[in-house]
This record gives structure tokens, sequence and C-alpha cells, in this order.
């Protein structure tokens, strides 16, 4: 039997909806009201339009030609940042590098959160003996030496390339995640809604991936948010001392390496400053629209 | 309270073992053994001479007895020899280690001075312009890769305005013992330190600025402002005696970002340590060198973590409990 709603019940009812807004709605919502991560969010959007559309009209091979009359160009109109020892264009490496610094930060942030969150997850929602184990070997992997264990591993593999460096960036850099993710659903496993899942046959897997994860989904797009400028800070940073991104895909990290040699150092910044503070900038922003959406995702922290 | 402690010891030993085993791996996985290095560029070595002296060594042994021999010798501090310095690892790394040690504890030593009054400050004055300033450089610092900031650091005060050495951790003509000496190495520390601790207060400030904030507000305190304690008494003697031991106590989960920085700032300012001893080892594929380093960092995050958590657990019973 259906009971009909009262006038005054479906006013409330159409209230309740409109004010419960997706959690996209409410990111925009928050970003849109903090002057800071709006400036932040249109600088990161400008960055990366130029960085992934002027590679488009850029001819790669014909900036990568080396070209000896214009070594080590100062900035001009012809080349607005300049030129390497090599008399390439600086500006179409930044882009370039951007472009792929940005592209590989995300990679690696993907597969290292779907690995968290998956062993998360398990450890979380199931809990007692297999939560113990996951545990215990987290707390070991936690206190690895992970910068020095990521070089060694990009030394030794054979045939080293872009995939080989992301797979061993996501193996090495989750650990932190899925103990998040855990003591989440740890709590999250104990409220009604999932109880009666279960009573009512609903099998583990669908329980942990449609219910389980969707309320934790704020917390693993923080997470992830802030991961992501991480991630672009070792990436870089480990090209940067030659043991990052091959030489086929220039980084950010690799216009900066130049600085290694004093000369460039000195006397040439054109070379290596644009990128140094393109990572600054970029990781100054993600980590601001982080911020915004941490609040989005936490009701008493909201500016509205 | 004896036997949290007690267990905490219990589990570092198979993280120990665990971390030597993956070490030892490794170090098999990476092209060349004691023997390569030895005769590399000896054209008299001839193949059947190499292989009985690679059974006299034992580097024809299943893998466990191989592992049981090197971490009996790693543990005695015979860590094998590097191929490329041609001398004893062991003596490599004490000859670079004061270094690091050196850069270490000055690094640990600004970042307190800079954190702890900074923390202080935007606890106290919550959400005045100086928290407010203060947060924002938290901001900024975290958001800071070390290698670029030691770059800029240096490209600033080493280069343009050269009020710094560049390079290496004293001048080289210096007298060893002379007052010069310890000048010309006190100026060379200033750079390296600084691009260190300046971007490596973020957890300190934070950490210190939200419990003084949460502090604040409890009972006791208010008891004691009822009491007529003046307000700097109130944050020096009631206040800060609760927010700083942690902070002493963190130092041990600190070890992880002084190694990693340690990596940067070394190779970076070329200063001799063993950050920068590990990445002349790797780059010379010197890997006797490589996993003694990886080594000896990760049983030092592993005992430092431990030291941490027994400190926290007295500090703050609450934790023992697990």
């Amino acid at each position: 039997m259906k009971t009909e709603l009262t006038v005054d019940q479906q006013e409330a009812l159409k209230k309740v909806k409109a004010e419960n807004k997706s959690f996209a709605q409410t990111i925009w919502h928050e970003i849109k009201n903090d002057k800071v991560a709006f400036i932040a969010l249109f600088i990161l959007t400008v960055i990366m339009l130029i960085a992934y559309i002027s590679p488009l009209f850029l001819d790669q091979t014909e900036s990568g030609r080396v070209n000896f009359s214009q070594i080590y160009k100062p900035p001009s109109a012809e080349f607005w940042l300049g030129t390497d020892r090599g008399g390439r264009d600086i500006f179409t490496q930044l882009m370039i590098g951007a472009r792929n610094s940005f592209t590989i930060g995300v990679v690696i942030t993907l597969i290292s959160g779907v690995l968290g969150l998956g062993i998360g997850l398990i450890s979380g929602y199931y809990g007692g003996k297999v939560d113990f184990v996951i545990m215990r070997v987290i707390d070991f992997l936690m206190v690895l030496p992970t910068l020095m264990l990521i070089i060694v591993f990009v030394v030794i593999v054979p045939k080293f390339n872009v995939w080989s460096f992301i797979g061993i960036m996501s193996i090495l850099l989750w650990f932190g995640k899925a103990r998040l993710i855990r003591s989440r659903t740890l709590a999250e496993r104990e409220l009604d809604y999932v109880n009666a899942s279960k009573t009512l046959g609903t099998p583990n897997w669908k329980i942990m991936l449609f219910e389980v994860f969707p309320n934790i989904s704020s917390l693993v797009i923080v997470n992830m948010t802030l991961n992501l400028a991480g991630n672009i800070g070792i990436e870089t940073g480990l090209t940067f001392l030659g043991f990052g991104l091959p030489e086929s895909t220039p980084s950010l990290g690799t216009l900066i390496s130049y600085a290694q040699h004093p000369d460039v150092m000195e006397n040439k910044w054109w070379v290596w400053l644009p990128a140094s503070l393109t990572i600054l900038v970029v990781m100054l922003c993600i980590n601001y629209i982080g911020q915004a959406i941490k609040r989005a995702s936490d009701a008493r922290q909201r500016l509205t | 309270m004896i036997t949290f402690i007690i267990r905490r010891i219990l589990v570092m030993i198979p993280q120990l073992l665990l971390l030597s085993i993956i070490i030892f791996l490794l170090a098999k996985a990476m092209p060349g053994d004691a023997i390569t290095g030895a005769f590399q560029g000896n054209p008299d070595a001839d193949a059947n001479h190499l292989e009985e002296i690679k059974e006299k060594m034992g580097l024809n042994d299943p893998w466990y007895q191989q592992y049981g021999r090197w971490l009996g010798n790693f543990v005695q501090g015979d860590m094998g020899m590097s191929y490329v310095h041609k001398q004893k690892v062991s003596s490599l790394l004490a000859g670079r280690l004061g270094n690091t040690l050196l850069l270490s504890i000055a690094t640990m030593i600004t970042i307190y001075l800079i954190s702890i009054p900074l923390g202080i400050i935007a606890g106290r004055w919550h959400n005045s312009w100086a928290d407010k300033l203060v947060v924002t450089y938290n901001y900024v610092a975290l958001a800071t890769p070390v290698f670029v900031f030691a770059l800029i650091m240096l490209f600033i005060f080493g280069f343009s305005l050269g009020w710094f050495p560049i390079t290496g951790s004293v001048d080289i003509r210096a007298e060893n013992g002379s007052w010069e000496y310890y000048i010309s190495k006190a100026k060379h520390l200033v750079l390296p330190t600084l691009s260190g601790a300046i971007i490596g207060t973020v957890g300190t400030i934070q950490y210190l600025r939200n419990d003084i904030i949460d502090t604040k507000l409890k009972d006791f305190v208010k008891t004691a402002r009822a009491k007529g304690v003046p307000e700097g008494r109130v944050y020096t003697r009631h206040i800060l005696r609760n927010s700083i031991l942690p902070i002493a106590a963190f130092l041990g989960y600190e070890i992880t970002l002084l190694i990693t920085g340690s990596v940067f700032i070394e190779s970076i300012y070329s200063y001799p340590g063993l950050g920068k001893l590990f990445i002349e080892s790797i780059s010379t594929r010197d890997f006797t060198v490589v996993s003694a380093l990886v080594m000896i960092s990760g049983a030092a995050v592993i005992v430092g973590t431990m030291l941490s958590d027994i400190i926290l657990s007295i500090v703050d019973p609450r934790i023992r409990i697990d």
C-alpha cells in the first residue's frame, strides 16, 4: 500500500533533495567560495591547457634537432625561454616536460590509488586475521627506505622504460593509502547498512565495491589529490638525479638536471629556473585545490 | 608498559631480518659480484681460475647459505669490498658518516628553532594575521620539493650573492683541527642545513599549532587562568609541557625524511656524506656499497620508528592499547 505524502511532506522532501548536492557540486561550491583555491584551479587549468595543447602545434622533431649556431641563447622573441646546450628551444621542452610529468604523476596516482584502495578495503572489511596479516605487512613496508629502493630498482630493471618506472613507483607508494582506507573501512563495516546487506545475502565484493566504497570515496579523492602533488615531486626529483624517466621522455626534472652543471646554474638560469618554478606553482596549486576538496568532504570544515 | 616495550622490540627483529633478505636478494639481482669487481679490467684473469676462486669464496653455494654468511659478516661490520674505491665498505662509510650526522643534527636543530616558536605563535594567536602567515608558509613548504628549493637556495646565496661556499664540506686548504678549519666547516654547512630545514618544518608546526589550539580550551588551562596564572606562564608551564614531549619523540619518524633529504641535498651541494655516496655508488654500479647503504638506512628507520613508538607510548598511554 502506498501512502500519499501530504503537501507539507512533499515540500520538505523537495527541499532536502535540493540541498543534497552531489560531492562534485560541493567541491565546486567550496572552490568557488575560496579565493585562493579558485585562483589555484585557474592557474593550473591554464598551465595544463598550454602544456597539453601546445605540443600539438610544435614540431617536436624540428625543435629536438641539435642546432649548434643557437647554443645557449638567452630568451628572445624567437626563443621565448632561450635555448639549451644543443640549441634546442627551452619553451618547447618545458611544455613537453610539464605534460609528461603531469600525465605520469596522474597515472602513478591512479595505479597506486587502486592498489591502496583494494588492499585497504579488503583489510578493513574482513578484519580479524586477514586484517592482522595485511597490517603487519604494511607496517613493515612503511619502514622501508622507499626513495633508495626506487633508485635501486630503476638501475637493476632490465630494459628500463616509462612503464617500468610507473610500475616501480606504484608498487612502492601505496602503503600509506591502504592504511588510511583500512581504518575508515573498519569503522564503516560496523554500520547498519553493511549488516543489512549481509543479511540480504549480497556478496561481499558487491558490498565493498558498491556500498562501502561510495561512502569513503570523498576520503579517497582528497587523499589522491594530495598524493598527485607528492608523486609529481618524487618523479621530477628522481629524473633530476638521473634515475627517473628515460631520456626519450623528457620531464620537468630533465630540464632542472642541467643545473647540476655550475656554469648552467650560474649563467644560464633560463634553462632550469622556469622548470623549477613550474613545478613549484603546479604543486602549490594542486595542494590548495586538495585542501579545498578536503574541506568540502568534511561538513564541519566547509566555508559556508 | 613493560610488555608493550618488549613486544615492540620483538616486532623489530622480523622486520630487520626481512629487510636484510630483500636487500640480499636485490644485491644478487644486481649485475656483478665480488669477483667481477676485484678482477675488473685485469686481462690476465682466465675463466677457469675465476671459477675456482668463485667456488672457494662460496659464490656457487645455495642462496640461503650465502645469505647466512653475508648477514653474519654484515653484523660483525664486514660489508665487503667496494669495486670502485678498492677499499673496505665499512671504512668508506665511516669516512662519510660523520658529515651526514653533522648535517642531520644541524638540520633537526634548525627545524626546531624555526618551528617551535612559529607553532606557538600560530597556536596562541589562532586566526590572527601572524597565524595566517605561518599557515601560508606551511602550505608553501609542504608543496616545495626539496631539490627545487635546494637549487634555488644554491643559486641565490651561493652563486648570485656569493655569501656561502657552493660545494664540499670544508675548504681543502684549511688545516685539519685549526680554527679556520672549523669556521670553514660551519660555513659549508649553512646552505645545506637551511635547504633541508626551512621546508622540513611542516609536520612540527602543524602538530604544535593544532595541539595548542586544542589544549587551550581544556579545563585544566581554564583552572590555571582562574587561579590567576599570568597568560605567558599558562603557555610555558601548562600548555607547552604537554605539547613539546611528543615533538621530541617524532624525531624517530623524521629519520626517513632526513635520509631522503640528504640524498638530494648532498648531491646538489656536492657534500661528501652518505647520500652523495649512495648516488655516486649507484651511478658507478658499485653495488656492495649500495646494498650496505640501503641496509643501514633501512635499519636506522626501523630502529628510529621503534624508539618513537616507545617514547610516545610512555607520553600518551592511549597508544599502548594495541
